[in-house]
């Protein structure tokens, strides 16, 4: 463990949250109601856009067709859901993110809404999101959903985030759920290519978010959360930031070898990810100085979301083309 | 304690625009119930 991180990690060992002594707003109940702009920044609007991209390309690559009424619905709930989670998160995280310096003008620790308005505000987007997926999509596509809610609220936010390093690879599978969602509402049954969809989010998340984890360490070592740069040191971190980026490229191209898709988008999926590999690996083999800019790891972190969005679109593209 | 005119001020106007955004919430999920139940039929 790097000698610069140990002390705050002893004070906020793992699994015990920290105190609100760790600078920003004090976390307090407000005179003034929160405004709506508020409720809609617990959501995470940015994350929503690639879940709603993920989702609807997930929903446009699968065989068969859906009623435009009811993929609109089903997209729908995929966000509100993503948005419900992501408010349960805020509300869960509120101190921790108070010590952030990218997270501390988030609504709560801005002292601008209630702890408890945001998390009635989550669980009500929660359940009316599974609740109308059900009735109007399928019960199927309902249940992934509320598994992905209680995958991201309850196993990654409240269990697993403050106790190990390996958190954002466990964490990467509820980002990975939309896609299959999506396919599900089309084909109403599990079947080997949206897991596979799965898999290509969960195997893509660590490197991209290790990237970021690399450059904003500062402020996760400041709030004790167990991230791998901060608990294993930054050498560590690259080296499976590698072995992920690798096992990635015959996995996104694997829809493609077992004849889900055609080869737009499996020669796609292979210029995209041995890009991805060859921007991974001058981050594997550096070390970091002082001062350092951390460009090789900003610039994978910035291919990382267009490779996933190139990626998803090609999906949909090689579908669409090839009906 | 009483608010000042100002802080009242703006206690409306932000009750004003909750109670906007959320009639157009209800408007809107009345609107797709309508339409789910006339793509399902």
């Amino acid at each position: 463990m790097p000698e610069t991180v140990r002390p705050c990690l002893q004070r906020n060992p793992a699994g015990i949250r920290p105190s609100n002594d760790m600078t920003a707003a004090p976390i307090t109940a407000q005179q003034l109601p929160a405004e709506w702009r508020d409720f809609f920044a617990l959501t995470k609007p940015r994350v929503m856009s690639l879940v709603i991209f993920t989702g609807l390309c997930g929903m446009l690559a699968a065989p068969g067709t859906i009623h435009p009424v009811i993929g609109f619905t089903a997209i729908l709930c995929i966000a509100i859901g993503a948005g419900g989670a992501a408010a349960l998160n805020m509300w869960w995280e509120a101190d921790l993110d108070a010590g952030m310096k990218r997270t501390q003008s988030r609504p709560i620790p801005g002292g601008r809404m209630n702890r408890t308005d945001a998390r009635d505000f989550g669980i009500l987007l929660c359940c009316t999101s599974v609740g109308i997926m059900g009735v109007a999509v399928g019960w199927l596509a309902a249940i992934i959903l509320a598994i992905s809610i209680v995958y991201y609220a309850v196993l990654y936010t409240m269990w697993l985030k403050p106790r190990t390093p390996q958190n954002i690879v466990i964490g990467g599978g509820a980002g990975a759920f939309p896609p299959m969602i999506g396919w599900i509402a089309v084909t109403g049954d599990i079947t080997l290519m949206p897991v596979l969809l799965f898999a290509i989010i969960f195997m893509w998340t660590p490197p991209h978010f290790w990237a970021l984890a690399l450059f904003v360490k500062t402020d996760y070592a400041k709030v004790g959360i167990p991230m791998l740069p901060v608990v294993a040191g930054e050498a560590a971190t690259r080296k499976q930031m590698l072995v992920y980026s690798f096992l990635l490229l015959p996995l996104a191209a694997a829809p493609w070898f077992i004849g889900g898709t055609g080869a737009i988008y499996g020669i796609s999926a292979i210029v995209l990810s041995s890009l991805f590999l060859g921007l991974t690996l001058p981050v594997t083999f550096r070390t970091s100085a002082e001062g350092d800019g951390m460009k090789p790891e900003k610039r994978l972190f910035a291919f990382s979301i267009i490779y996933l969005f190139a990626l998803f679109g090609m999906l949909v593209a090689d579908r669409l083309i090839l009906a | 304690m009483a608010m000042t005119p100002e802080e009242e001020t703006e206690y409306r106007a932000r009750q004003k625009s909750r109670n906007l955004v959320l009639g157009l919430v209800l408007l809107g999920m009345a609107v797709l119930f309508y339409a789910i139940t006339i793509a399902r039929t």
